[in-house]
C-alpha cells in the first residue's frame, strides 16, 4: 500500500511503540536473571551467571518441566483427534445443529479459567469420584486445546477443495484410503501448526491446572507459581523462565518454518492466507 | 504372520468403510460422537453441575452445604452493592484493556501483513509469538517488579519528576494489556492478510486518500479480525484473578469466585454465572458481526 510519508512515519511510531511494551518487560526479566542479589531492586547491584546452573540442577523445577511436557502431549493429542473429527463434520457434512459446533467449541477457552477449572474439578471430585491427577489436568487442558486445532483444521478444509476426495471415492478408493492419502497429507501442515498452538496453551497454562492437578504433582507454572514468593528460589524461577523462553523460540521457529513452506506451494493456489491462518492464535 | 494381519485389518476396514459408505448421517454420527460427547456431556455437564450448586446455601452455624433450591445467593450478588461494584469494575476493566490492544495492536499488524518486507514479516511474526510462549506467570512477576516503588519504572521516570503508577488499578490496567497483546494481534494480522492488495490498489486508483482507504475498506474488512481478537483480551481479563493479586488490592469476579470456593461453594458457583452469561452474550454478538471465521 502507498503511504504518504508522514503516516508511514505515524505507522512505525506505532510500531516502535508495541514493540517497546511487549519486549521491556521481557528484558527486564532477562536482566533480573543475572542479578546478583536475591531482592529485585533496580538497578540490579551486579551481575552473575550463577542462577543458571542452579535453575538446571533444580530437580523440582526439572520434574515440573517434564510433567508439563507430558500434560500438553497428551492434551495435543486428545485435541488433534477431537479436533479433526469435530471440523471434517462441519465442513464435509450438512446437518441440524452445525453452526453450534463451533460455539461450542470455543466455549472452554472463551469462559474463564477458573469457571472451567471449578467445574471440572467439582465434578471430577464430587460427581465422579475420580482423584485429582496428572491424567485431570490433561482432560482439562484438552478441553480447551480442541479449538484450535478445529480452526485450524476447518479452514484448510474449506480451501481445500472437495473434487480430490471425489477424484479418490471415484478411482476406487474407500472411505479410509480416501481420508489416509488424500485428506491427511492436506491437513498435515495445518495439524502441525495447530499442534504447536495447542502446546504452547497447554504448557503455560495456570488457573485451569491449579483446580484439576492432584497433590503430588506440579507442572512448571505450578512450581514457577509456588516459588515466586521465596525470595531465595526467585532469582532461579527468573532463570527458569529464560530457559523456558530460549527454548520457545524452537518450536515458534519450527512453527513458522511449517507454515511459510505451505506458503510457498500456496501462492501457486492463490494467496499467503495459509500463513495467516495458521499463525491465528489461540 | 505378518502379511496374515495385515489382509486381516484390510478386510475389516473394508468392511466398515462399506458400513459408512453411502450413509451420510452415519458418518455425521460417528465423526460428531467423540467431540460433541466430550464437550457436551464432560463440559456442558460440569458447568451444569457447578451452576445448580448455585442454587445451595450454606449452613450458617455449621458451615455444611445445605443441597436444596434457594436463590439466596443470586439474590445478595444483586442486593449487596460490593459484588454489583466488583462486576462493574471487572467488565469496565476488560472493556479497557480490549480497546486498548486494539489500538496497539493495529499498526503492528498493519505494518506486519501490508508494509513489511518478505522478511521483516517473518522477524516480526516470531518478535510477536515467542512472548506467547514465555510464562504468563513470570511476566506478571517482572510486571510486579517494576512497578514495585523504586522499579524501573519510577526509576526511568523520577528524572522527568514523576513516578509510576504503583499497584492498584491502573496496574491492572497495564499489566492484562500487556499480556493479552499478543492474542489481539495475531487475529488482525490474519484478517488483514485475507484483504486482496488489488482492493487497496483500486481504491487508490479511484482517487481515495490513503485516510479515505483505511477507513472504507480496511477497517470494515479487518474489523471482524479485531472481534476475534476481542473475545480473547476481553475473556481472558474477565476470569484473571493471578494478576490483580500480584499487582493490586483490588478484588475482581475472578478473585471472589477463588476466595469464595473453599468456604462458600454455592455462593463463588453462583458468581461464576456472571462471567459465563457475559461471554456468552459477547459470542453470540461477535458470532453475529463475522468474528468466528477470525479465530
Amino acid at each position: 500500500m502507498r503511504l504518504s510519508k508522514r503516516s508511514a512515519l505515524l505507522l512505525r511510531l506505532g510500531v516502535g511503540v508495541g514493540l517497546a511494551f511487549i519486549y521491556i518487560p521481557l528484558i527486564v526479566l532477562a536482566i533480573y536473571a543475572f542479578n546478583s542479589s536475591n531482592i529485585l531492586e533496580w538497578p540490579p547491584p551486579g551481575l552473575t551467571l550463577d542462577w543458571f546452573p542452579k535453575a538446571v540442577e533444580n530437580e523440582f523445577a526439572r520434574e515440573a518441566f517434564v510433567t508439563s511436557l507430558k500434560a500438553g502431549a497428551a492434551a495435543t493429542a486428545i485435541a488433534i483427534v477431537l479436533g479433526t473429527l469435530a471440523s471434517l463434520a462441519v465442513a464435509r457434512h450438512r446437518f441440524f445443529g452445525r453452526e453450534t459446533i463451533s460455539f461450542l467449541v470455543i466455549l472452554p477457552i472463551a469462559l474463564p479459567g477458573i469457571v472451567t477449572g471449578v467445574a471440572l474439578s467439582n465434578t471430577f471430585t464430587q460427581v465422579l469420584g475420580v482423584d485429582l491427577s496428572l491424567f485431570t489436568v490433561i482432560v482439562g487442558h484438552a478441553t480447551f486445546c480442541i479449538v484450535v486445532i478445529y480452526n485450524n483444521v476447518v479452514a484448510r478444509l474449506r480451501r481445500v477443495s472437495t473434487s480430490f476426495e471425489e477424484a479418490s471415492a471415484d478411482l476406487g478408493a474407500h472411505t479410509w484410503q480416501t481420508f489416509r492419502f488424500v485428506t491427511v497429507p492436506n491437513l498435515k501442515t495445518a495439524l502441525g501448526a495447530g499442534a504447536l498452538l495447542a502446546f504452547g496453551l497447554s504448557f503455560d497454562e495456570i488457573i485451569v491446572t491449579t483446580f484439576t492437578i492432584g497433590a503430588g504433582e506440579e507442572t512448571l507454572p505450578i512450581w514457577i507459581f509456588r516459588n515466586l514468593f521465596r525470595p531465595n528460589q526467585l532469582p532461579i524461577v527468573n532463570a527458569v523462565a529464560v530457559i523456558v523462553v530460549l527454548i520457545s523460540i524452537f518450536p515458534v521457529y519450527l512453527a513458522h518454518r511449517l507454515t511459510r513452506e505451505e506458503g510457498g506451494a500456496a501462492t501457486a493456489r492463490g494467496g499467503g492466507k495459509v500463513e495467516a491462518e495458521a499463525t491465528a492464535v489461540p | 504372520m505378518a502379511t496374515e494381519a495385515v489382509v486381516e485389518r484390510r478386510s475389516v476396514g473394508h468392511r466398515l468403510a462399506g458400513l459408512f459408505h453411502g450413509r451420510p448421517r452415519l458418518q455425521v454420527g460417528a465423526l460428531l460422537a467423540g467431540p460433541v460427547g466430550w464437550l457436551v456431556i464432560g463440559y456442558l455437564g460440569s458447568l451444569a453441575v457447578l451452576l445448580i450448586a448455585g442454587f445451595w446455601t450454606v449452613d450458617p452455624l455449621s458451615g455444611e452445604v445445605v443441597q436444596g433450591f434457594s436463590l439466596e445467593n443470586f439474590e445478595t450478588l444483586v442486593n449487596e452493592p460490593v459484588y454489583r461494584d466488583i462486576v462493574g469494575r471487572t467488565v469496565l476493566i476488560a472493556a479497557l484493556v480490549t480497546v486498548t490492544d486494539a489500538l496497539l495492536a493495529f499498526p503492528i499488524a498493519f505494518y506486519m501483513a501490508k508494509v513489511a518486507s518478505r522478511r521483516g514479516k517473518a522477524i516480526l511474526v516470531v518478535a510477536v509469538l515467542v512472548p506467547l510462549w514465555s510464562s504468563y506467570l513470570v511476566k506478571a512477576l517482572s510486571w510486579r517488579t517494576m512497578l514495585s516503588s523504586g522499579g524501573v519504572i519510577d526509576w526511568a521516570l523520577n528524572p522527568l519528576g514523576l513516578s509510576g503508577p504503583g499497584y492498584g488499578q491502573t496496574a491492572v490496567w497495564l499489566v492484562m494489556s500487556y499480556l493479552w497483546l499478543p492474542y489481539m494481534i495475531l487475529p488482525i494480522f490474519a484478517g488483514l492478510e485475507r484483504i486482496p492488495d488489488s482492493l487497496i490498489s483500486a481504491s487508490e486508483d479511484l482517487g481515495a486518500s490513503p485516510f479515505t482507504t483505511f477507513r472504507r475498506v480496511i477497517l470494515p474488512l479487518a474489523f471482524p479480525a479485531v472481534v476475534a481478537g476481542s473475545i480473547f483480551t476481553f475473556a481472558l481479563t474477565l476470569g484473571d484473578y493471578i494478576t490483580p493479586r500480584l499487582v493490586s488490592n483490588d478484588q475482581f469476579i475472578g478473585n471472589v469466585i477463588f476466595n469464595n470456593i473453599s468456604n462458600n461453594l454455592p455462593l463463588a458457583s453462583a458468581l461464576a454465572l456472571v462471567p459465563i452469561v457475559v461471554m456468552v452474550a459477547y459470542l453470540m454478538v461477535a458470532r453475529k458481526l463475522g468474528a468466528f471465521e477470525h479465530i
